[in-house]
């Protein structure tokens, strides 16, 4: 018996010694609300080019930004765009700069649970801000009521939910409110985890949209796409041009086409609160980080095949998953600024 | 703990190694070269497993090590106030601990109080009464709950545990016992309380696995000697046996202190994941093992990250100080009450 | 019957019967987890489940193949480096050591256990994955195998010094030396609660995530060798858990069913290929 489970230990540690893979592994680490685009975008790639396996991990925007800079990945994915501080440790570190590419866009919606409340409610800036910061704090404060006449709002204090842990989702939704409101701004600030004034965390969306679903009068903020898989209602924002948009694929693009016009050349724009009368106001890009440089040259090649595929087939993919496509003006962009990887 | 099984052995080992030219009384007819090759057996497996034991005590020094290096800038910055502020604002860069080092220990310290009478209570129940087949068939189950992923307990946590404390049990505590600071504010399903029973579930099969071996291990004749004197059943098992089996018993229950401080996935799923203090076990909270996971992969900047890292080296403090103070509790027991068992 | 002892019988029979409510209380828990799993999973397992690798989102007959492959070998690296660890370390603390290195060693090995997984898995990275620039599942194994190490020798201890003296006596009254001693009489005499204690350690580490995402990493294809990047069930159960999905919900269900299965298959073959004719009858 000891004799076989021997010769069994030592078929497998050979297993995994001598099978090799002749395949290309290239290896990607960042955003997670990217991740359903990206595993589904590198499976079809994979299927066109058999040898070269493209391998992407939902580990965080921030991880991804650590792990490319450290050079444990090829390539990183990021919801909110490097610094400059983190362009700068990138550029010590590896002596050539880093390139952010966007890939899909995406959308955060304030989601709420009022028991009795049925239809959609719409919020201004001012409400959202006032009910995050704590000032606001029953549904039937005029703020919320004057946007939503006719509809019958409580009088119960509202249960804050925001993310539990730093996510890109948190970073697009601060950065929103530090546009629209001078107090946030000041007291709280924008990034992928902050001192939020009120409420409890939830952990990933799916935490979120769980406890929104759960608790009574609460709100909170979610990515499009978990809020309509969940069926919970959402509601719409009042943009810079003063129209009220629900949050939509197309509201999404119409919000970055607004913005492509004054786009810089590195692509690191936030897109909130865009101008346009279609646009929705809490939209962002999600990027690929590509390295300048590459040693490898047959990596290059490959990750380079893989944008100008993703450029063009892979935006046909979006919409079927929920992620709203790229605008044209920034697709042609991004097709120029494919050569400047080596 | 004083290894009193070693005591006559260790005389008689030293007897047999020091007396070379007499013939003892102990193993054997004394020659010497019998004597110096059983020594030279005994001083080989000694080192190696020396060696064994002392790479445990390194790996855990290199650790701190790291964590203490990995955190110098908040210490710098902030000092003891680390331990002393409750503000965590990672924009404006303020740190403070205490409300994780709070939360960890309540929800420790939630989580032991209902998991120690429950397990050790299942414990005996495997040990003394059931039969052996339904007792290993049920230690089996046991086991098993022990490898149920930390992701899959906070999954369940947030699906049943948490609707169920906020509609049934929350109500029904502040209804009861509402009086008590403990039980008062709006009851939301996560918090406090929450991330104690789920932790409470964690950990119990540490507690019952070996806590069920050790009392299976105390020699019958303990049992049969007071059930001679007239003992019952139970104070049999109460007064002679799990005495006996106490170093075992406690050694179980670090263990499962030392799972409830660290579990981090379970817990920020039901907690709340809120820096705040409260006397409310109804309230929101955080850990520190918890902040720290959902913060480190999005920690951007020197200062927050070594501050995650000091907040690890505060848990290992923490951990440090309840090893401590436990082992000083068994020491004044074990004391005071039965000179019984091997303490 | 006196009064008093009336009231001892009766207090004898009440705590027993608690007793066994804990226990029911215990295993009960424990089968509501397996039906909920079974319940919400259970669909989701296939033959495709075991043998086909991952789908992107909308597309069905994905699997978790090289996940629990993947798993497999984080596992039997972490046994490897954890549980000889434990055990030799045991064995010197129950056998060999005084009372002032044993404390140490306890304590070291308490405070081990309690570091919480996450600090385990940066610690990993930064002596397996940094130096070296890339994910691996020996960096998985790693991080596996040192929280093996506090919970493998704590409990081995207990076990080692739970055999009673007399084995012991009588072993040195024949002339045997202290290391046979161990190899024959004593280990064989717990190794019941030793087995109970590796397989306890095999079975926590199995569900860990937290200290594979910076180490193993994962993996949506197959991982050669040791040296690359590579899926677990924990981690796959939490990407998809996540995930807006429900497709991929029912799968992390469904793993989670696969991985406590994997662990129940285990603990039955180890106890069947290492239950010897028990040494020592239990008392």
């Amino acid at each position: 018996m000891k004799r076989i489970t021997g010769v069994l230990l030592v078929v497998l540690v050979a297993a995994g010694v001598l099978w090799a893979d002749s395949a290309l592994s290239i290896n990607g680490a960042g955003a997670t609300f990217p991740y359903p685009m990206y595993s589904k975008w590198f499976d079809e790639y994979h299927k066109k080019n058999a040898n070269l396996q493209i391998n992407y991990q939902s580990i965080g925007s921030g991880g991804g930004i650590k792990q490319v800079t450290e050079g444990t990945v090829d390539f990183g994915a990021t919801d909110g765009p490097m610094n400059d501080d983190q362009l700068k440790a990138y550029l010590d570190k590896h002596g050539s700069g880093i390139l952010h590419f966007p890939t899909v866009m995406g959308a955060v919606v304030p989601t709420y649970n009022i028991p009795g409340v049925d239809s959609t409610l719409n919020f201004t800036p001012e409400a959202l801000a006032g009910i995050f910061l704590g000032k606001i704090t029953k549904w039937n404060d005029p703020a919320i009521a004057d946007a939503n006449k006719g509809v019958k709002l409580p009088a119960e204090d509202i249960v804050v939910v925001h993310r539990a842990e730093s996510s890109g989702t948190s970073y697009v939704w601060t950065d929103y409110l530090s546009k629209v409101s001078d107090e946030w701004k000041s007291k709280v600030g924008k990034g992928a985890a902050v001192n939020w004034p009120v409420g409890f965390g939830g952990k990933g969306n799916e935490g979120v949209t769980g406890t929104i679903k759960n608790t009574p009068n609460s709100i909170g903020y979610v990515e499009l796409i978990y809020a309509e898989s969940n069926k919970i209602p959402y509601g719409g924002v009042k943009n810079a041009a003063g129209v009220f948009v629900k949050a939509s694929l197309a509201a999404v693009s119409a919000a970055a086409a607004g913005a492509a016009k004054e786009m810089p050349d590195d692509f690191r724009v936030s897109i909130t609160n865009a101008p346009g009368k279609a646009s929705y106001p809490i939209s962002s890009f999600t990027w690929l980080l590509i390295p300048e440089k590459f040693s490898d040259a047959t990596k290059r090649d490959a990750i380079k095949g893989f944008v100008k595929w993703m450029l063009a087939d892979g935006q046909n993919y979006a919409e079927a998953l929920s992620y709203a496509k790229l605008p044209e003006e920034v697709v042609s962009k991004e097709w120029k600024a494919i050569s400047k990887i080596q | 703990m004083e290894s009193y099984q070693q005591d006559p052995i260790a005389r008689a080992e030293k007897v047999a190694m020091t007396t070379t030219t007499v013939p003892s009384a102990g193993p054997v007819a004394g020659s010497r070269s019998l004597f110096s090759r059983l020594r030279e057996g005994d001083e080989i497996a000694r080192m190696i497993t020396f060696l064994f034991a002392a790479s445990v005590v390194l790996v855990t020094l290199l650790l701190v090590l790291e964590l203490w290096q990995g955190s110098v800038l908040p210490r710098h910055k902030f000092g003891f106030n680390f331990f002393r502020t409750s503000v965590w604002d990672p924009i404006f860069d303020q740190f403070g601990a205490l409300p994780f080092i709070y939360g960890t220990l309540i929800t420790a310290s939630v989580s032991l109080l209902i998991a120690v009478p429950l397990g050790i209570g299942a414990a005996i129940f495997l040990a003394e009464l059931a039969p052996p087949r339904v007792s290993d068939a049920l230690e089996f189950f046991i086991d098993l709950l022990a490898a149920v992923p930390s992701v899959i307990y906070g999954l369940l946590g947030v699906f049943i545990v948490v609707p169920l404390m906020r509609q049934y049990i929350q109500p029904a505590l502040k209804h009861s016992f509402g009086f008590l600071p403990l039980f008062q504010g709006p009851a939301y399903g996560v918090g406090f309380l929450t991330a104690g029973i789920v932790l409470a579930i964690m950990i119990i099969p540490y507690i019952i696995s070996v806590s069920r071996e050790v009392l299976l291990s105390v020699p019958r004749d303990q049992r049969e000697a007071a059930l001679s004197l007239g003992a019952t059943r139970w104070e049999s098992t109460w007064k002679i046996v799990v005495p006996f089996a106490r170093t075992g018993i406690f050694g179980s229950i670090f263990l499962a202190l030392a799972r409830a401080l660290g579990e981090t996935m379970a817990v920020t799923m039901v907690i709340g994941n809120t820096p705040t203090i409260s006397s409310s076990l109804f309230s929101p909270g955080y850990s520190i093992a918890a902040v720290i996971a959902n913060e480190f992969t999005e920690a951007t900047g020197d200062l927050y990250l070594q501050a995650l890292i000091e907040l690890g080296l505060v848990l290992f403090i923490l951990t440090f100080i309840l090893n401590g103070l436990a082992r000083l509790l068994i020491v004044a027991t074990s004391q005071r009450g039965s000179g019984t068992g091997h303490a | 019957m006196s009064p008093r002892l009336r009231w001892r019988k009766f207090v004898s029979g009440f705590m027993l019967t608690m007793t066994g409510v804990c226990a029911l209380l215990a295993v009960s828990v424990l089968f509501f987890i397996l039906g909920y799993l079974v319940y919400h999973g259970g669909t989701s397992i296939s033959w495709n489940f075991f043998t086909k690798l991952p789908a992107p989102v909308g597309e069905s007959g994905g699997g978790m193949a090289n996940a629990i492959l993947g798993s497999a070998k984080l596992l039997l690296l972490a046994s490897l480096a954890g549980v000889p660890i434990g055990f030799f370390g045991a064995i010197y603390l129950a056998e060999f050591s005084g009372g002032t290195t044993a404390f140490v060693v306890r304590y070291a090995a308490d405070l081990l256990n309690g570091v919480p997984s996450i600090v385990i898995g940066i610690f990993s990275y930064s002596l397996v994955v940094l130096p070296f620039k890339h994910f691996s599942t020996l960096a998985g194994g790693f991080a596996l195998g040192l929280m093996m190490i506090p919970i493998t020798l704590r409990s081995t201890e207990e076990f080692l010094r739970a055999v009673p003296r007399a084995l012991r006596e009588a072993a040195m009254a024949l002339g045997a030396s202290k290391w046979k001693t161990i190899a024959t009489v004593i280990v064989p005499a717990a190794y019941r609660g030793i087995l109970t204690a590796i397989l306890l350690a095999f079975a926590r580490v199995a569900g860990e995530t937290a200290p594979l995402l910076f180490t193993a990493f994962g993996n949506r294809f197959w991982s050669p060798g040791w040296n690359q990047p590579t899926a677990s069930l924990p981690v796959m159960i939490f990407t998809y858990a996540i995930a807006p999905y429900d497709d991929w919900h029912r799968q992390a269900w469904a793993a989670g069913l696969v991985l406590l299965g994997l662990i129940l298959v285990i603990n039955i073959v180890a106890r069947a290929i290492l239950s010897r004719g028990i040494a020592v009858p239990r008392s």
